[in-house]
């Protein structure tokens, strides 16, 4: 269904190779299937502060990309385009391993979420996305009387 | 309700987001990813593409030596205090790749651009490698 980000990372192979066992057992896998592998490569991460997502979507033209929050569903969309040469010219693709295309992919946030706190940077290829989670929903010390 | 997340590029290298940059030690000792590729061929050369993201200038490293290419490169992806992941696809933050290069290839004049995140590097032919169209003798 996708093209791996990594196609020859041996470990993630292995890794492929035990989600795929695990999904065969899997008799009720969430609506949105399994979510891995696609283009962008997320890693996602908390903080107790902020929730941190970070898409590893290098030579994407920053006009192209967008990243929408509807109803704490987050949206990474964009497109890359083919560096490979037109049919017609004299040119020979010895290798083909780069995503190429429009690319679109989606997450749940946690329900403590901010959308109203959300900020996205691109650096290097990679788009970080932080959103902060409420202020009620963080950590604190209640005083004893 | 939907909100448009206002996407920004970046400044140049210095910024402060890479002030705070651990430089700790690698977590799996000299495992590396390898990058995927793109590698085209036309009369005047091999452009090899390759995904580098969260690499920058300083942390790329290209070496030649005889017939072969070799890309090393480090992520500099800064990480908040804390931070516990739940989901990772990108496991590692060091990239490495070899390649073989043939002899018409003139390594002396490789270049090399780095830009959002993918490298590009062209390697010319050496001038008497570059395509001459034979005459055909007519008898």
């Amino acid at each position: 269904m996708y093209r791996s980000f990594f196609p020859r990372d041996m470990l993630a192979e292995m890794d492929r190779l035990q989600r795929d066992m695990q999904q065969a057992f899997d008799l009720a896998p969430t609506i949105r299937g399994f979510g891995s592998n696609g283009f962008p490569a997320l890693n996602v991460g908390a903080t107790p502060q902020a929730v941190e997502i970070y898409a590893f979507a290098p030579g994407v033209d920053p006009a192209t990309l967008e990243v929408n929050l509807e109803r704490g569903l987050l949206t990474i969309a964009g497109e890359r385009k083919s560096v490979l040469p037109a049919a017609e010219a004299k040119a020979a693709v010895h290798i083909n391993e780069r995503f190429e295309g429009a690319f679109r992919r989606m997450l749940t946030l946690p329900d403590d979420a901010d959308p109203e706190a959300v900020e996205a940077r691109l650096r290097d290829g990679v788009l970080r996305i932080t959103i902060r989670r409420r202020a009620s929903a963080q950590p604190r010390r209640i005083s004893v009387q | 309700m939907s909100n448009d997340i206002q996407t920004q590029r970046a400044g140049g290298p210095g910024a402060p987001e890479h002030a705070d940059l651990k430089q700790a030690a690698p977590r799996y000792g000299n495992a590396a990813l390898t990058p995927p590729v793109d590698v085209v061929e036309d009369a005047g050369g091999i452009t090899l593409y390759a995904d580098l993201p969260g690499v920058s200038r300083e942390n790329l490293n290209l070496h030649v030596e005889a017939e072969t290419l070799t890309i090393e490169a480090e992520s500099g992806l800064t990480v908040p205090d804390g931070l516990k992941t739940s989901h990772t696809e990108v496991g590692l933050g060091r990239f490495r790749r070899v390649f073989t290069l043939s002899k018409e290839l003139d390594t002396e004049k490789v270049s090399a651009e780095l830009a959002q995140g993918v490298l590009t590097l062209r390697i010319p032919k050496a001038e008497h490698a570059k395509p001459r169209r034979i005459d055909i003798q007519v008898a």
